[in-house]
């Protein structure tokens, strides 16, 4: 089952990459399975064995039946009484062997299912788990696509591989040798022209199979063109339609979709004949099997023995028909792998991905600066309810100090590639309660600032303090917990309003969430929503205006109630006029907080205590609106400009 | 059936091969059942005392093989000739699907997302390939290899044959009752993966704010949750799936068991059956089980081709509202626009108009400024003029004519329309300015890349031969815009308009680019929607609007004068200060 949501669909396409090193991927998944489910595993491989086993005994009883009503039609002939009773004896041998494998194939397909189900679970979580501690920098270097395409492709085809390719080569596996032994006990010459048979086939199969396999890759590759193609003109449709440039659009999609119909057709046609070719390759095999049989019987070369499980003594024609049955059991497993080839490559590609995802460096953490609450009792700190302080492990216990939203930078470098400087040398005071602009065309490092405070990204030199403790020393879980942010870019997630707005404090009682929304000014809107507080917010608030979901994750931040808070572009995508209601929601929630304000219109920061304007990593210029104005320097510039 | 017959004409010019398909595997079935019933004479020759004659096993032997030669050409070529009717049937699918969508309106296009018309130009497309692959060639397999054998079967059998009987309906039964069940547990599990990659889609698109808020644990548990859910329905699903093989192998060990059983005595008590002949019998059975198999596969198959055909026929039959009249006027007089009482709104159904009562008379040379906040009906306002969406109410002239009397190419190629949410397209600059004019010559696109400042920057990249990547990734926000400009202005269009088109323009060209409007398309009508008073206070005119209707019209001075929201609005902008961005741009 290949599943896909149409939204995902095209965010994720990765080129179809062929794995690496496949066998490396292969074992370490076996392995990601065996640790796990080693008892159902190996209980799974008793059942294959069993179901394998009684599907090559199917082949081999032919045999045996037909000798015994071969050699009783023998007595009959020769005029005397027909003896059912070996005949009998056969067929509950028969049942009995059928009933064993029937009832391990169904345990082991269930198990499998286990199995299968089980490990994609696993993996499922797994991923999503690691992917929850991997740095910011990992979801600023890979697209979003690249990431979700590991939860959807990638799993897909891996769940293909599990449940339906590995347990087949198992069973495939087993049934070609058993099938062999059967072969080689009943007649080793005929099982010498069945190898040779097979042999020739092996040469039709990668005839056609890697004539396939070129066609496959071409076709993938000319599929990812066509579906670059159509996002890019469907993006783009209504400037088609302005422009009246639907018929050269026309044009140039047959162009891309003739090719990728050319090798889509090159490559089923191949995958098309390969069926009728193997089956019929089949009864060429029976042919010559018969033939090499009937020449074998007449020159007396084709020894007949007893079959080993019942005992019955077999006839030529026993043999024959038994040979016919086995060699057709021993070429369908080879012919199903070869067939799954393919997709078999192409699951471990996905598998290795999933496992590159998996190794990737988590964030590290060495702080062992805690946030807790508590207060002094009598010059004796009490943990417990109270204010937030810092807990400082000193050399013979610990200390604590205040968490009220003191940060300085000092002398910070940074660059996010080790190459281009983004930092230079940049120091920046934050005392409690102040409001700090950082101000600077797109580009100048005023996000770079908040991306290194909340250490989504480390320093390379110098040293953050936050109420005169090395960040680097806390424990970054608690350090965010006391940075509110507020991002241009608006995220909210698939749940009620109110819990949206108690995401980043989930105790939060109805109560808190309704203070936070009225303090944010947007109260107001959300009771006026179809169902209030209660309203689902779906597709990131598509149904609300760019204000209101702004609105929405300001009172985000308001009930986590957090001493230092980051509005980054806060306000940048929203028109003047609506930004003067949203600036009224900010203004309340700065009071009594350190704040820091990035932006590039200058409306949102002139009531700063302090601005610091900067270009090209640097602060060039420092001072509240005032002293900047009287410095008429790039400040005082752009105030003017108008 | 409607569905069906709708998607049928697609197949076109594969016709020949859609119909040769089952033509071809019906003479392999043919041949192929003849392979084990030849067989039967084969094995004949084994039995019997004496020393084995040669000769005749020479000859079936031989028969065999060549009729298994045959049967592989055959299919072989129903094969091929499948892969080209059902690759060409996916083709033109594509093709009638993107061909119908050039003709869809803006307002066609908003009913579907772009996502959602790539899914079903690829994967529903290929889902219902892979059905039609079926249909014509296993549907028409199966079928016929049941009944050939059964019919053989029955011919060798004779009363044998009623194993079958009793067989198949079981098996069908069994099938019929797991598809069942497995579908309604599927049903349920697509509902629960959507909710998974929407979990995984928001958290990694919100991971700052899952981050900063130190919410990874509630996440991961939500997740779990999901994942959890899906391990137990999929489980359950899966769980039922998998029941097929071992009633199908069921089904066969029981036949096997069963016709060795009778076959025995019918050989030996009542003699009217070969031994040769129950090797023959046992291969039909295999045969008829696997092709009920088969045919249960392709029940399934077609099920899941179903929701995507008919997805496939929303594009399809999705008519374009807006089309080219009869006797359409096809050249636009000069740029003189009329707006009549007009009033729109998106959805016939919805309650309020997104434009109400729109009088406005625009001279044709002239400049208009139109200003408002998000949401006030700016664009909308202007869309209606190349007609991108038709009027509800009211009368809209242009070169005095309705918009809707014009041929429509006619009417876009004189109204040129900087979009908003404008794309570039990959390939090159000169390939996406021959965009706004096919046959555009070298002083053309000079001029217009002057007339929109671009000349400088297109110099710095390479020229007009410099790569544009999707979507103009490669270049700033800025260049984006004014290469869009020059875009537009190629074919010197009698109006052009455009939708906040140069916000990420710095001031100073800005400025220059309406100059250069002004000093070298002086005949062509302006219209310029801007988030910044500075962008339109020297237009001609200045549109204010506000809830979908014009709230003044004026001067900038006037306009100062006796409209509070235009007041506001410089006020909101001058008082406290410039963009950053765009002045140091």
């Amino acid at each position: 089952m290949s599943l896909r949501t149409e939204k995902l669909k095209s965010k994720s396409r990765p080129m179809p990459m062929m794995a690496k090193d496949p066998m490396k991927t292969l074992g370490r998944l076996l392995r990601y399975i065996f640790v796990r489910y080693w008892f159902i595993f190996i209980v799974v491989f008793v059942c294959i064995l069993l179901s394998s086993f009684a599907s090559v005994q199917a082949s081999s009883m032919i045999s045996d039946i037909t000798s015994a009503i071969d050699t009783q039609l023998k007595v009959r002939l020769d005029g005397g009484t027909v003896d059912y009773s070996e005949i009998m004896k056969i067929i509950l041998t028969m049942i009995a062997i059928f009933a064993v494998g029937t009832v391990a194939l169904f345990a082991y397909n269930r198990l499998m299912v286990k199995i299968a189900q089980g490990v994609l679970r696993d993996i499922r979580q797994d991923m999503f788990g690691k992917m929850q501690s991997f740095p910011v920098r990992y979801f600023d270097t890979h697209t979003f696509g690249e990431t979700m395409s590991h939860f959807t492709n990638d799993t897909d085809a891996l769940e293909q591989l599990i449940s339906n390719s590995i347990p087949q080569i198992f069973n495939s596996t087993m049934t070609i040798i058993f099938c062999l032994v059967s072969m080689f006990v009943m007649s080793w010459q005929l099982t010498l022209v069945v190898l040779v048979t097979v042999f020739a086939m092996f040469f039709a199969i990668k005839g056609i199979g890697g004539k396939s396999a070129r066609y496959f890759s071409a076709q993938q590759r000319s599929y990812a063109l066509f579906d670059g193609y159509i996002q890019e003109m469907l993006q783009g449709q209504k400037v088609v339609k302005v422009f009246c440039y639907e018929e050269n659009n026309e044009k140039a999609f047959d162009k891309v979709n003739d090719e990728y119909c050319h090798n889509l057709t090159q490559a089923h046609k191949y995958a098309n004949i390969f069926m009728p070719v193997m089956a019929n390759l089949t009864y060429v095999q029976y042919g010559v099997i018969a033939i090499v049989g009937a020449v074998m019987v007449a020159t007396g070369t084709l020894q007949l023995t007893e079959n080993v499980i019942s005992g019955t003594q077999q006839t030529a024609l026993g043999v024959i028909v038994a040979f016919l049955a086995l060699s057709r059991t021993f070429t369908r497993p080879i012919n199903m792998v070869s067939q799954q080839f393919n997709s078999i490559v192409l699951a471990l590609a996905g598998a290795e991905r999933i496992f590159e995802l998996m190794d990737t460096e988590p964030e590290t953490d060495n702080g062992n600066v805690t946030l807790v609450t508590g207060k002094y009792v009598g010059g004796v700190f009490k943990e417990g309810d109270g204010d937030y302080y810092w807990k400082v492990p000193t050399e013979n216990g610990c200390s604590y100090v205040k968490t009220e939203g003191d940060i300085k930078l000092e002398n910070v470098n940074f660059s996010y590639d080790g190459v281009k400087p983004i930092l230079k040398n940049v120091n920046v005071y934050a005392n409690v309660g102040q409001k700090v602009a950082l101000i600077g065309k797109t580009g100048a490092g005023k996000t770079t600032i908040s991306n290194l405070i909340n250490r989504f990204y480390d320093i390379d030199d110098g040293v953050i303090y936050y109420d005169g403790i090395d960040i680097k020393n806390i424990r970054k879980k608690d350090l965010r917990k006391t940075l509110g942010v507020v991002l241009q870019e608006v995220n909210l997630f698939t749940a009620s309003v109110k819990d949206n707005i108690r995401y980043g404090n989930p105790a939060a009682t109805d109560e808190e969430v309704y203070a936070a929304a009225r303090l944010a000014q947007a109260d107001d809107f959300i009771r006026r929503l179809p169902e209030g507080y209660d309203t689902i917010i779906t597709g990131n608030g598509a149904n609300l205006s760019q204000g209101q979901r702004q609105l929405i994750s300001i009172a985000r931040v308001a009930v986590a109630d957090p001493p230092v808070m980051i509005l980054d572009e806060a306000t940048s995508s929203i028109d003047t006029r609506t930004e003067e209601l949203v600036q009224k929601g900010m203004d309340n929630l700065m009071k009594g907080r350190t704040v820091f304000v990035i932006a590039h219109r200058l409306s949102t920061i002139k009531n700063s205590d302090c601005i610091m304007v900067m270009s090209e990593g640097m602060i060039i210029e420092r001072g509240n609106h005032e002293e900047l104005m009287a410095k008429k320097g790039v400040y005082y510039n752009l105030n003017s400009s108008k | 059936m409607k569905l069906i017959r709708l998607l049928a004409r697609s197949i076109r010019e594969y016709k020949k091969n859609a119909i040769l398909t089952p033509v071809y595997v019906s003479l392999e079935v043919v041949v192929d059942t003849l392979i084990p019933f030849t067989m039967t004479y084969l094995l004949k020759c084994f039995q019997g005392e004496g020393p084995l004659d040669l000769t005749p096993i020479f000859i079936y032997g031989g028969i065999i093989v060549a009729l298994a030669f045959v049967a592989l050409l055959l299919g072989a070529l129903s094969g091929m000739q499948c892969a080209i009717a059902s690759s060409g049937f996916a083709r033109n699918l594509r093709k009638d699907m993107f061909y119908r969508i050039q003709t869809y309106s803006f307002n066609n296009l908003d009913k579907f997302s772009n996502a959602s018309l790539i899914t079903r130009m690829t994967t529903d497309v290929s889902f219902v390939q892979q059905a039609f692959m079926m249909i014509i060639r296993i549907a028409v397999r199966s079928p016929l290899v049941l009944i050939f054998a059964v019919i053989m079967s029955v011919i060798i059998g004779g009363p044998m044959a009623l194993i079958y009987v009793g067989i198949i309906p079981f098996m069908a039964a069994l099938l019929i009752i797991i598809f069942a069940n497995a579908s309604k547990h599927f049903k349920k599990l697509f509902k629960k993966y959507d909710k998974l990659n929407n979990v995984v889609e928001e958290n990694i698109s919100g991971m700052r704010v899952v981050k900063s808020n130190v919410q990874e644990a509630y996440e991961t548990e939500k997740f779990n949750e999901t994942s959890q859910d899906i391990y137990k329905i999929f489980s359950k699903a899966q769980g039922i799936v998998v029941l097929t093989s071992p009633v199908m192998q069921l089904s066969m060990y029981t036949c096997i068991t069963l016709i060795f059983y009778f076959g025995a005595h019918a050989i030996l008590g009542e003699g009217i059956l070969d031994l040769e002949e129950l090797s023959a019998l046992i291969t039909y059975a295999m045969q008829v089980l696997m092709s009920l198999m088969m045919l249960s596969m392709i029940f399934v198959q077609t099920v899941i081709a179903k929701s995507s055909a008919e997805r496939i026929c929303e594009v399809l039959t999705e008519t374009p509202d807006i089309v080219n009249p009869e006797n359409a006027v096809a050249s636009v007089a000069d740029g003189s626009i009329d707006f009549d009482g007009v009033s729109f709104k998106y959805d016939v159904k919805a309650e309020l108009n997104s434009l109400s009562d729109i009088d406005l008379h625009i001279k044709s040379g002239e400049t208009i400024g139109v200003i408002g906040s998000t949401g006030s009906g700016k664009t909308t306002f202007v869309q209606l003029i190349p007609r991108l969406y038709d009027v509800t109410e009211g009368t809209l002239k242009v070169g005095g004519v309705k918009v809707s009397d014009y041929d429509i190419k006619a009417l876009r190629s004189s109204v040129a329309m900087v979009l908003q949410k404008n794309v570039l397209f990959s390939g090159t600059v000169k390939e996406n300015l021959l965009w706004g004019k096919e046959d555009a010559t070298d002083e053309d696109i000079a001029r217009a890349l002057k007339i929109s400042e671009s000349s400088e920057f297109i110099e710095k990249i390479g020229g007009l031969e410099a790569h544009v990547e999707q979507a103009g990734a490669n270049l700033s926000g800025g260049q984006r815009q004014r290469l869009c400009i020059a875009r537009a202005i190629i074919g010197n269009p009698k109006i052009l308009i455009m939708d906040d088109s140069t916000s990420a323009v710095d001031m100073a060209t800005d400025m220059n680019i309406r100059k250069a409007f002004k000093d070298f398309m002086p005949d062509t009508t302006k219209i310029i929607i801007a988030q910044r008073v500075a962008s339109v206070a020297s237009c001609d005119r200045i549109v204010v609007m506000d809830g979908g209707r014009i709230n003044g019209v004026g001067t900038h001075d006037e306009l100062m004068e006796n409209n509070v929201i235009y007041r506001e609005v410089f006020e909101s902008q001058n008082n406290k200060g410039g963009d950053f961005d765009v002045v140091t741009n």
